[in-house]
């Protein structure tokens, strides 16, 4: 299985003076949902276009299985590009069932396969409607269908989520999580921090066209810096400030967050806190990916 | 599902560059043969080409076509008189005898005959018409008093007037041309304008939908999915194929409906295989011309992303269709045979729209026509070439206009 995973190897990409992508460097593995967050114009849209074919990188290469992606791969591709679009004045039965056979697929397999996934995303009904008499979201699940109509060995998708309705993300997340379990590589972008948490198995954060973290969802909330919270609610404003190394990053009543710098002693912060009197809360934190994001894209910044 | 294919990606599901075309020339094709403004746009035009050679029969039916007079009492000989003099002044009379006046004069109050003639032997024919004596049935009603006065004398003074109506009619000139001009017939040339005007809406309204149609694939942004599949040049190739054998199907029904309604009816005066020359060389120049224009047409979509924009930038393409065309409609009826006209019809940029038309108002030396050929054929290669690269470069490119120079340097 391993050998059928997706890599993105030292892909660089310049728009004059412009750095799109700069050593751009990861993989994808087979039967894994992985997670690509990033800033708008961090690279996640070129990255994806270049793994499509429809940008050509400067330089480094996408290989699938250890092979260079050529045209013939791509073909089991399954792309979902960020600027939507099909033809609007096309019906939506046809145009799944021409999407396949662009894929490769023949004509009777194109038409039973379009047809059930316009059943599994709810849009069957509307197979003979143009698709520009859909309403947005039901044009959000015929694109969906056209990435999957082939039934493709690999996904990429750019933004899969926006646009959809709470149902839509529910069909969406599971049918991600159904490809994964069947062996495919599967990349999606997105800003909604929480589902790529629920839903990946890795996660990369890029900035500025590189990759600056990569890792499980876990893994990297483990790496990164925990915040202490306590409370004490007869403490006196200011009396953690009194431990070696602590920073109040955030006060809410009587509970406040702290940051330990490295070597400081939490222990001696709960002394501190018993020392003005009861402590109802005592824990440490561990950051979500959204404050991990907010973390690595700052202290980058910095850097 | 499970096990995924070879990155090769050979198998069942591999896709060849035939294959890919067939696949965007058939979608091309069925989209625009199911769309309503196709079927009744092909469908007005027809009704107007029928329209049109209803109408030039109406006008033909009151001109050199046969006109049945009456002759009152005549027998074979005058009978054949009236017609051999009609035939002398290209009047196609066709005569018969009417037994009495009365039942004679009905029948031109009925219309059946144009006119009821009496011959007397003082000179005087009388004419008997409805209203008014058409000026070509005068004439040859004129000539016929003289002759039937002269041959009243020759007959007095003992002669015999056949043998000198055979001698007189022996007489003429024995006329020798060094180098004749064409004689251009007018059948032909009304044949050429309508070619010409047919071959012109046809470039025009191709090439238009080919450039709206790559436009199209911008401005809804599927093109981003295409390019994923298949190649730039396949699409491009594709959608060239589909939309112009749609227009193929356009041109061979006007031509057919129009060549073989006239034939039918008896407008056009031409042999059969000279109409069907001018149909046949009308669709062999129609897709020369088509997949010239087409590519270029297809290249200069390609550089905008918004249909608002597409006029501006085929504009210099569709120049060259316009340019042709009027020139051609403007220049070859009333000089069939100008010098410029027969110059710009061989170049290959103007040859789709003159070439066809002095093809059909005949007179074309056969090797300006090869020549003509042989440079579109040879052209069309390059300028596929440097479509596709343009179209290329510039196709991916959602948002601002893509200038020339950045498409051609990718």
């Amino acid at each position: 299985m391993a050998e059928s995973s997706l890599q993105i190897d030292h892909l660089s990409k310049r728009y004059g003076s412009v750095v799109a992508l700069d050593d751009m460097t990861f993989d994808v593995r087979a039967g894994e949902v992985f997670g690509f967050v990033g800033s708008n114009g961090a690279g996640k849209t070129t990255t994806m276009r270049i793994v499509l074919g429809v940008l050509s990188a400067d330089s480094g290469e996408v290989r699938w299985a250890g092979e260079r992606i050529d045209l013939a791969s791509r073909r089991h591709i399954g792309y979902m590009p960020e600027e939507r679009g099909l033809y609007p004045k096309m019906k939506v039965g046809e145009q799944l069932i021409y999407l396949a056979r662009l894929h490769g697929m023949p004509a009777g397999a194109a038409r039973s396969a379009a047809e059930q996934w316009a059943e599994r995303l709810g849009v069957h009904g509307r197979w003979d409607d143009e698709l520009q008499k859909l309403s947005l979201g039901n044009q959000q699940r015929v694109q969906l269908a056209a990435a999957l109509v082939h039934d493709p060995q690999i996904l990429v998708l750019d933004e899969p989520f926006s646009g959809l309705d709470p149902v839509a993300v529910d069909v969406m997340s599971q049918v991600l999580a159904e490809r994964a379990a069947a062996g495919v590589p599967v990349i999606f972008s997105s800003h909604q921090l929480d589902l790529v948490q629920r839903l990946c198995h890795r996660v990369g954060i890029v900035k500025a066209g590189r990759m600056v973290a990569l890792g499980g969802v876990d893994e990297l909330r483990a790496g990164a810096e925990g915040r202490l919270v306590v409370t004490a609610p007869q403490g006196p404003p200011g009396w953690a400030t009194i431990v070696p190394g602590v920073t109040v990053t955030a006060q809410d009543n009587a509970t406040v967050t702290l940051q330990l710098a490295p070597g400081a002693d939490d222990q001696a912060v709960l002394a501190a806190a018993l020392a003005t009197g009861p402590v109802t809360e005592f824990s440490w934190r561990r950051p979500d990916l959204t404050e991990l994001f907010r973390h690595v894209v700052t202290t980058q910044e910095a850097a | 599902m499970s096990s995924p294919i070879g990155a090769s990606g050979a198998g069942p599901a591999a896709l060849n560059s035939m294959a890919a075309i067939r696949l965007v020339a058939g979608r091309e094709l069925s989209t625009r043969l199911h769309s309503k403004a196709f079927r009744v746009m092909t469908l007005i035009v027809l009704l107007m080409i029928v329209a049109m050679v209803v109408v030039f029969k109406l006008l033909a039916g009151s001109g050199p076509s046969m006109v049945q007079v009456g002759v009152l009492q005549g027998d074979a000989q005058q009978l054949a008189q009236v017609e051999a003099t009609g035939t002398a002044v290209g009047q196609h009379l066709s005569a018969v005898a009417v037994s009495n006046e009365a039942a004679g004069r009905q029948q031109v109050v009925d219309g059946d005959l144009a006119a009821l003639i009496e011959p007397s032997t003082s000179g005087q024919l009388r004419v008997v018409v409805e209203t008014k004596l058409d000026t070509g049935l005068q004439s040859a009603l004129t000539v016929l008093a003289r002759n039937m006065a002269l041959d009243n004398q020759i007959s007095s003074l003992g002669g015999d007037p056949a043998t000198v109506n055979a001698a007189v009619s022996n007489a003429g000139l024995d006329l020798q041309v060094l180098s004749p001009p064409h004689q251009y017939d007018v059948a032909q040339i009304v044949l050429g304008s309508v070619a010409g005007i047919l071959i012109y809406l046809s470039l025009m309204t191709g090439g238009q939908l080919v450039a709206q149609g790559v436009v199209e694939e911008k401005s809804s942004r599927v093109v981003e999915l295409l390019l994923a599949t298949i190649r730039p040049w396949e699409l491009m190739t594709g959608k060239v194929l589909g939309i112009g054998l749609l227009g193929l199907i356009q041109v061979a029904a006007y031509g057919i409906v129009g060549v073989g309604l006239a034939s039918a009816l008896g407008v056009l005066t031409l042999s059969i295989s000279a109409a069907a020359g001018t149909v046949i060389w009308l669709i062999v120049w129609y897709l020369i011309g088509f997949v010239m224009y087409a590519f270029a047409f297809a290249a200069a979509g390609a550089l905008v992303s918004r249909q608002e924009d597409a006029a501006g930038v085929i504009m210099p393409v569709l120049i060259f269709v316009i340019v042709g065309y009027v020139l051609g409609i403007s220049v070859l009826p009333s000089d069939p045979g100008n010098h410029l006209v027969s110059v710009l019809s061989v170049i290959p940029l103007f040859a789709p729209t003159l070439m066809p038309m002095r093809l059909a108002m005949g007179g074309v030396p056969a090797w300006e026509a090869a020549l003509a050929l042989v440079l579109a054929l040879a052209m069309i290669p390059a300028l596929a070439a440097l479509a596709g690269r343009i179209y290329r470069n510039a196709v991916i490119h959602i948002g601002a206009r893509v200038s020339l120079r950045k498409a051609l340097a990718g």
